[in-house]
Order: structure tokens, then sequence, then C-alpha cells
């Protein structure tokens, strides 16, 4: 284990924190607003990675292939919270999740109606792959900084929106009294619809810079979803910042724990032994720290209500 | 003999003649069928307990389900193929990992319990899928059925069939006297409002603590049955999707009612069968019709039955 391996994989776990950003950040302002639960969030990280992988083998650019994944979803968004999601605004939360639950196996099964459902592989143009070499002995994947960069950027203008625009402030007092907003002769509707399609958007953004680096294939909204409550639980609902915070801790986390846990168990017990618990004890390391969160913290690390 | 008791005369009779009359017309399958739907009723029952009367909406019931299944695989695993010892040590399991589970989790409540419930069950489904020596995501296969001294044959079909459903009407009076009980008056109060209930002098943790640790205890029942149903044991058992399918029993059933989980289980995998007959992209029906329900048909199927409790 050699200091460039550690850094190596604090990148690796950096840029899935950013990925998880990506999705807590929509999810979590969706959470906090509208006081909803969406299990379908999942489903839009997938279907902006199908659509740009789709229309990249299409087209043969890449370039087309992020255009549309982005823009269709941030359609598919908006067009799922008018049906779908509207009417359950005044019901309770089981009632969310039971409809959402029924949108996830819908779009599974139809992305494997369109797709199939064996792994869709993409590749990257030419000035995305290659590595570059961050200090001597060290290279490091082009796309995988280039993930992380886009990641920090969206999270720099997001900060920027909710804190110092208009929109911003509407979705500020949104999440801390709806009903006085309303009063205040704002549309809370339009609001709504243009929160939760911009934040499907950023969910299909995670999705289509998600393609290259893991399978792209139906149910794998659902793996990161999980990842990203943790991430929400941790931060706190309806905070940006929690979910930064939260999203790098949980991404850091769980990629240091599989790739460096089984050899650290090695050093103190049996390695046959380290073998069977480390893989185990990895996967349920960021569920533990949620669970150490909860406990001292019960309602996140950042609580905005 | 009142309404109710004549509904589960009629419904125990109903069940009892399926095995002789699914034999007579050469259909063994149905008998397979009605005992994994009486399998997860037991299951459905059970959530019923804490969501529907005690309001906990507990997204991670599978976990016991599937706690339950491996507790007999994993004994089977090593020799320990007596269904005395197995079956005790799924209930014993289930009920500890519900009392961890919901110690954390019942701090909490509203979106944040739904996540949590959950999560934790995620994390055992990843413990599942990395223990390899358990078969890890292939799951693996039961040795043996469990064994009781010769007492009952779970080898054989029709017997195991009574045996479920045995248990399953036992498990619905159980449930149906502890809703009826003090405990279960505690657990409904809070549920309807938690704020009266702690001012008349009830603390309602303890109670909702209570009532998880006897819904996953009874959970964990229903996995050994189901692994002793498949013979196979896949950490699927515990996904997200099979806690999803046991919501959806209770709710399409009716919620806080003492058949709807039955009828919900019944329902909800009668209409997986029939479409799957259909299409083998069944879920593109199922997922809108369920969908359809929860917003048009709130008061689930057993409003038809029976009269639901406040």
């Amino acid at each position: 284990m050699t200091g460039a391996l550690v850094f190596e994989q604090l990148l690796n776990g950096l840029q899935y924190g950013v990925m998880l950003f990506l999705m807590a950040a929509g999810l979590t302002l969706v959470l906090g607003i509208m006081n909803l639960v969406n299990l379908a969030h999942g489903s839009l990280y997938m279907i902006g990675a199908y659509l740009a992988v789709a229309t990249t083998q299409a087209t043969g650019s890449y370039v087309a292939g992020v255009a549309v994944g982005f823009a269709g979803t941030l359609v598919v968004g908006m067009a799922m919270e008018l049906v779908a999601l509207r009417p359950l605004y005044g019901r309770d939360h089981l009632d969310q999740v039971l409809v959402t639950f029924g949108l996830i196996l819908f779009f599974n099964e139809l992305i494997a109606i369109i797709w199939g459902r064996g792994s869709l592989y993409t590749s990257l143009p030419a000035w995305l792959q290659g590595h570059v070499e961050l200090f001597t002995g060290s290279r490091y994947p082009v796309y995988r900084l280039v993930v992380l960069m886009v990641g920090l950027a969206v999270a720099v203008v997001l900060w920027y929106v909710v804190t110092r625009t208009r929109l911003g402030m509407l979705i500020r007092a949104g999440a801390a009294n709806r009903t006085m907003v309303g009063a205040l002769g704002v549309n809370i509707r339009l609001l709504y619809t243009v929160v939760f399609g911009f934040g499907a958007a950023l969910a299909g953004l995670a999705g289509l810079m998600a393609g290259p680096i893991y399978a792209v294939q139906p149910g794998m909204g659902e793996l990161i979803l999980i990842q990203v409550f943790v991430v929400i639980v941790i931060g706190g609902i309806g905070s940006i910042r929690g979910a930064l915070v939260g999203a790098i801790i949980v991404g850091v986390v769980d990629t240091l724990g599989r790739a460096f846990l089984r050899p650290v168990l090695a050093t103190v017990i049996s390695p046959t032994a380290a073998d069977a618990a480390g893989p185990a004890l990895a996967s349920m390391l960021i569920y533990l720290l949620m669970a150490v969160v909860l406990a001292l913290k019960p309602a996140g690390l950042f609580q905005s209500r | 003999m009142t309404r109710g008791a004549l509904f589960w005369v009629v419904v125990a009779l109903m069940l009892a003649a399926l095995p002789p009359i699914a034999s007579a017309f050469g259909q063994p399958f149905y008998i397979d069928l009605v005992r994994r739907m009486m399998i997860l009723a037991i299951a459905a029952t059970s959530l019923n307990l804490i969501l529907g009367y005690g309001g906990m909406v507990s997204f991670g019931h599978a976990a016991y389900l599937g706690l339950g299944a491996y507790s007999v695989g994993i004994l089977a695993f090593y020799g320990i193929t007596s269904g005395w010892a197995q079956w005790p040590v799924a209930i014993g399991a289930s009920a500890l990992a519900a009392l961890a589970i919901g110690a954390v989790s019942i701090r909490t409540s509203g979106i944040y319990f739904i996540m949590i419930t959950l999560a934790f069950t995620q994390m055992l489904y990843y413990l599942g899928i990395s223990l390899e020596v358990f078969g890890g995501d292939d799951g693996m296969r039961l040795r043996s059925r469990s064994q009781f001294s010769g007492l009952i044959d779970l080898g054989n079909a029709v017997r195991f069939y009574y045996l479920c459903l045995a248990l399953m009407l036992l498990t619905i009076y159980v449930t149906y006297r502890i809703v009826n009980s003090r405990f279960g008056m505690v657990i409904r109060a809070a549920k309807s409002n938690e704020a009266r209930s702690r001012a008349i002098g009830f603390s309602p943790y303890r109670y909702r603590l209570t009532a998880f640790v006897i819904a996953g205890a009874i959970c964990g029942l229903a996995g050994a049955l189901y692994a002793n149903h498949t013979n196979y044991i896949t950490p699927g058992l515990a996904s997200w999707v099979q806690s999803g399918d046991l919501m959806f029993m209770v709710i399409l059933g009716g919620m806080a009612s003492t058949a709807g989980p039955m009828i919900g289980a019944f329902a909800l995998l009668i209409a997986e069968e029939i479409l799957k007959g259909w299409t083998e992209h069944w879920q593109v029906i199922l997922g809108p019709l369920l969908v359809l329900s929860v917003i048009f048909f709130k008061r689930g199927l057993a409003g038809i039955f029976e009269r639901p409790h406040a």
C-alpha cells in the first residue's frame, strides 16, 4: 500500500462522492421543499445514462449524447412530476413511496424492453481517454478527473443559484415554509415543477457521466439511490451543503473501505479471515456510519428545518 | 356466527380444500403457488402490525425474511438440520436484528424512518452478497429441508402446505389478539395521536420497539418457511423490491385490517401470475397498476369484507 495508491483511491472516492452529490442535491431539494419521497430519482439517473449511450451510438458524437441525456432527463422529470407526482403532494409518505416504487418497476421494465437486460458499454472520445501523471509513478484517468471537476463546478453553480438568485431565494423560502410562500403569491406549482425538473436533470447528468465508468443496465439507479439516501440521512434533509458533505464522506469512506479494509484487516487477523470479513465489512461501512451519525444527530449533520 | 367468523371459516375451508382438488385435476403447481402466497401472507401480516396499526412505514421488512431464510440455510450448511433448532434461531436472529434496527430507526420518524429502514435492509442484502462461503450473489441450496423428528415431513408438498396454512391462520389470530390487547391499543393510540398518548403517560418508543421486534420475529418465521419452500436461498429475498412487495400486499389488502395483508398477498401474487402468463415484461403493466391502486383505491380490498379499525 503505497502513498500513490492511497491518493488514487482517495480521488476515486471524491469522484464517486461528487456523483452521489449530483443525485443527492436534486433529491434533497425535492424532499425538503415538496416533502415528497421520490424513489424514482434512481430511474432518472438510469434514463440519463441510457439516453446518452443510445445517442452516442446513433450519432457517433459524445457531446450529442451528453446534451440529449441531460435535456431528455429534464423533460422526463418534468413529465413525471406533472403526471404521477402532482396527485401525491397532499398524501402521506407511504403513498408516495408506493407510487414511486411502481414507477421504478415501470421504468426498469421499459428500459429492458427497449434496450434489453444486458449491460451497454460506451466508448469515450479520444480527448477524454488516456491518463494524466499527477506525480511520478501515479497515472490517473482523465475522464474521472473531468467527472470530479464537473461535479465540483455544479456544486459551485448550485451554491450560487441557491444563495444569490431570486429562484434560490424561493427555493430556500419554500423549504422553510411552503404555505407562506404560496400565500405571498408565488406560483408554487410552477416552482415545484421547475425544481423537480432541475433535480431530474442533475440525476441525468450523474447517470450519463456514470455510463463510461459503471455498467449501464436496468436497475442501475436503485444501487446508487440507496447510497444517496444514506447521504441525505447523514447530511440532513433539504440541505444542499449537507448533501455535499454527506456525499463526499460516503463516497470516500465507501471507496477506501472497499480498497483497503481487507489488507488492513489482514495485518491484524489471519489473511483468510480478512478475505472473508473484509468485503462484508466494507459493504456495510457506510450504513454503520449512518447509524453512528443518527445516534449522535438524529436529524443529520446540517439540519435545514 | 358473526360475519367475521364466517369469513374465516370459509377462507380456512377453501384453502384446506385446495390440495385434494388440485391433485384431482393433476395441477400440483397450484399447491406450490398457494403455499408461497400463504408464506408471504405471514410476512405481510407481520408488517401490518407495525405499518398498518403502528404507523411505522418500514421499507425494510424483507430483511427479516432474508435473515430467517439464511438462518435455516446456514445451520443446514453446518449440518444442523433439525427444525427444532433452525426455526427458533431464525425467529431469534430476526428479532435481534429488528431490535438493533428498530432501536436506531424508531428514534426518527417520517421520511427519515423510511430511508433508514431501507438502508439497513440494503446493508444486510450486501452482506449476503459479500458472503462468498454461502454462495454470495448466487445464493445457496438448502442442503435438506428442516427435520421435525419425523413429525412433519416438509418434503411432502401437501403436508407442508397444511403446515403453512395452520401457521398463517395462527399468525393472523395472534396479530389480531395483540392489536386488540392493551399493548395494541397503545400502539394504535401512538399512531393516531402521539402527543395525546404521551400526555396520558405512555412513552411510545418502547411500545413501538416491542411491536417492531414482534413483527421482525414473525417475519423471520416466514423466512424459515420460505427457505424450505424454495429449497434455495438468495440475497434477493432481502432486497428492497421484496420489501416494496410486502408493503404493497398490506396496502392492496387494506391497512390496519385483520384479513387485509392475506388478501393483499393473494391478490398481488395472483396478479403477477396472470401478467406473467401474458408477457415477459409483466412489470411494465404491474407498475402502473400499483400506482393507480394507491391513488384511487385507498381502502384496500379488505374494505369489501370487513370494517377497518380506526
